[in-house]
């Protein structure tokens, strides 16, 4: 049962990650794996994560945030994150990640 | 209060299971007639209490995932989520936002804040060494009816 994938294109240097489908820990594994790899190979200055297409999204998809956040700061990039599903966004506020990527400006910041 | 429908399963700890879990209780709740942000709620909160059924209560080996779940006459869908596992040491510990036992970063820690702000109540009962159970209790707005409080 395969749900969920990942379209990965490369613009100059932003690195754009359109997900599609469903989010959990199931799924997560080989999204993060395919961005991880395009990014480790393009080294972008922007990596651009767009939920525009995602259907679900449980907290595992909060961790790929995170977890992408940290890949990018390590590269000396930036994470943008664009169409962010309200309910997950309702939940990353409560635990205060806003801060860490700020998906209030116009859905895209860092 | 006495139950107007009840539905129990079991299957798995495999991580493909998620969807189908959180699918077939999303399918149970559907008789109450529930709007779609009430119904992703559910799903939501399900698919965290199942992950963590598979990511912590099984973390080394297959065991088997038990869900029921009870519509009751006031509207009201109580799911419990429960595994036979590891069981949590200090629960106040595990439910607090941010924290994880998994340190590769890649899991937010969040389950539980995510099950709270999507439920109506959260009940954690665990023993160590005896495994976990998550109940969780959602109200659904009868149609036309608000109370001014909204489903959330």
């Amino acid at each position: 049962m395969l749900k969920m994938s990942v379209r990965i294109y490369l613009a100059d240097d932003l690195l754009t990650a359109c997900l599609i489908g469903e989010i959990d820990h199931h799924s997560a594994k080989a999204i993060r794996e395919e961005i991880d790899e395009a990014a480790g190979r393009a080294r972008p200055e922007r990596l651009m994560l767009d939920f525009r297409d995602v259907t679900f999204m449980d907290s595992s998809g909060i961790g790929l945030v995170m977890g992408r956040y940290a890949m990018m700061r390590e590269l000396g990039g930036e994470l943008l994150i664009d169409n962010m599903p309200a309910h997950i966004k309702k939940v990353m506020k409560l635990a205060g990640l806003e801060k860490l990527a700020n998906i209030e400006t116009g859905g895209r910041a860092k | 209060m006495k139950m107007l429908n009840q539905m129990k399963l079991t299957f798995m700890s495999k991580s493909n299971n998620e969807a189908f879990s959180r699918t077939a209780v999303a399918a149970f709740m559907s008789q109450l007639d529930p709007t779609v942000d009430e119904l992703t709620d559910l799903k939501t909160a399900v698919s965290e209490a199942v992950t963590n059924c598979i990511v912590h209560g099984y973390p080394d080996s297959i065991g088997m995932v038990y869900i029921t779940a009870a519509i009751y006459p006031d509207s009201r869908i109580v799911v419990t989520i429960k595994d036979k596992g590891c069981g949590i040491d200090d629960i106040g510990r595990a439910m607090e936002p941010l924290y994880t036992s998994c340190p590769d970063g890649e899991r937010a820690g969040l389950g539980f804040a995510v099950m709270q702000s999507l439920c109506d109540k959260v009940r954690v009962r665990s023993a160590p060494g005896k495994g976990t159970s998550v109940s969780l209790t959602r109200m659904v707005r009868l149609r036309g009816q608000d109370d001014g409080k909204g489903a959330e």
